[in-house]
């Protein structure tokens, strides 16, 4: 019930409705509770609407720190 | 897929483990609770419990919103849909919930009723629109995640002027739910395990944000770590747990900074606070009433609401006494140590609400765990 996936803003239609891609694949979905989405940004879609806008800067500084996360854990084996 | 196949890095998650095995402290215990089922499965899907210290425990939360759907719910709506006028759509995870007296939405659909699946608030509106004759009622549930679209589906409905279609709300709060597992002494004197900190839902904070949790660390002394669903995101939030312990804080951290701000989606609340409230308190199944836990559609919307325009009354309706879910919502019990476990429940005839969803913890646990239970019980 909870879960959702990221998808890619690929077209703004009227309505507050937009099309998403995920993996290639295309969907409608609903961008009414989310202010301000161009083309190119990533939204999580939970049943059929887009939830919140997923930060690239933020997710980039989280991969970064779990790869250092990563090593530190190496370096101490 | 962007932003999912990042997250789930083994070699970064068996280095994360690592970190977490040269940070605990043998001198003690950690128990975890993840609120979330979508914790649940990805704990039980990738196997993250084998890379965890022996004495780093993670306890399954109630956080799965048709585990926690008490049986009374699906007796209402069943006979809802006694009344030949009436349509209901529902998410697809509902239709096995187990009622009273083995009964399922699935199975009065069998008997003839017009219960369909949807996946969108928005299939909901398109059915009412193509039927204007019928009565269509949507099944609402789910947390703070799947609010929002079902009041966006009412003003819709409003501004489109539909007539026939209302809601049969059971939206759910998580705060009211965390602070009942902390506080209810039911819950303690029946056996629920002492907790040392809670991973926070991931979706249900990219709508309330992280600010609702604050108060909950603060008066029960919890550290509280909001992760994402990757398996990568679980680690990291366990290490967080970790180090908090560790250093006796317990703080509202955020591990999903990438989804959640502190203040959330300003625009969804706005759209919930415009036409629910809370109700004076609602049924969970596991935890009993809740005060201030669910809510209901404010009165200026009783069109919409299907329980005031088909009158339907509170049922009271006792679960079956041989199922554990209870205990297992509460963190008491391991899926393993119910009778009906494997037994007669299963997933593809669930007795007990954790065997319903594949999020519920007795289904992860079917679908990845039994077999590595087994595994362990021979090698040891």
């Amino acid at each position: 019930m909870c879960l959702s996936v990221p998808a890619k803003i690929a077209k703004i239609l009227p309505n507050d409705m937009a099309i998403v891609s995920i993996d290639g694949i295309s969907l409608e979905i609903s961008i009414a509770l989310v202010d301000e989405l161009e083309v190119g940004d990533c939204v999580l879609v939970h049943v059929g609407y887009a939830l919140a806008k997923i930060d690239p800067t933020e997710a980039e500084r989280t991969l970064e720190l779990l790869q250092e996360l990563g090593s530190a854990g190496e370096r101490r084996s | 897929m962007k932003y999912a196949d990042e997250f789930r890095d083994k070699a970064i998650a068996q280095g994360i483990a690592r970190a977490i095995g040269a940070e605990v402290s043998s001198q003690r215990a950690y128990r975890f609770m993840e609120f979330c089922g979508g914790h649940t499965h990805a704990i039980s899907r990738y196997g993250l419990e084998d890379l965890l210290p022996a004495n780093v425990r993670m306890i399954h939360g109630p956080g799965c919103p048709v585990c926690v759907l008490p049986a009374s719910r699906i007796d209402m709506a069943i006979r809802l849909v006694d009344r030949p006028e009436v349509t209901l759509c529902v998410y697809g995870d509902l239709m096995r919930a187990p009622g009273s007296q083995g009964q399922s939405l699935l199975r009065a659909k069998a008997l003839g009723a017009d219960i369909r699946m949807i996946y969108s608030t928005l299939d909901a509106i398109r059915l009412a629109e193509q039927a204007p004759s019928r009565e269509v009622v949507f099944f609402a549930i789910g947390f703070e995640t799947t609010t929002p679209p079902t009041a966006v589906m009412i003003r819709i409905a409003e501004k489109k002027r539909l007539k026939g279609l209302s809601v049969f709300c059971n939206h759910v709060l998580t705060p009211s739910a965390m602070h009942s597992i902390l506080e209810n002494p039911k819950i303690r004197d029946t056996g629920g395990v002492p907790i040392d900190g809670f991973i926070g839902p991931a979706h249900v904070s990219t709508i309330i944000g992280t600010q609702p949790y604050e108060p909950l660390a603060e008066q029960f002394g919890k550290p509280i770590v909001i992760a994402g669903f990757e398996p990568l995101d679980v680690m990291q939030a366990i290490l967080m747990l970790v180090r908090q312990v560790n250093e006796d804080r317990y703080q509202v951290e955020n591990q999903y900074s990438r989804a959640v701000t502190r203040e959330g989606n300003r625009r969804a609340k706005d759209e919930v606070s415009q036409i629910f409230e809370l109700r004076e308190q609602f049924e969970w199944r596991g935890l009993g009433l809740v005060p201030n836990s669910g809510m209901k559609l404010k009165p200026a919307y009783a069109q919409f609401d299907a329980e005031a325009r088909f009158a339907i009354h509170d049922l009271r309706v006792a679960d079956n006494p041989a199922c554990e879910c209870c205990a297992i919502l509460r963190g008491a019990k391991r899926p393993v140590e119910c009778k009906l476990f494997g037994t007669v429940c299963t997933p593809e005839t669930p007795i007990g609400s954790c065997m319903v969803s594949s999020e519920g913890a007795c289904a992860a646990y079917w679908t990845y765990g039994r077999v590595r239970d087994e595994q362990l019980r021979r090698t040891s």
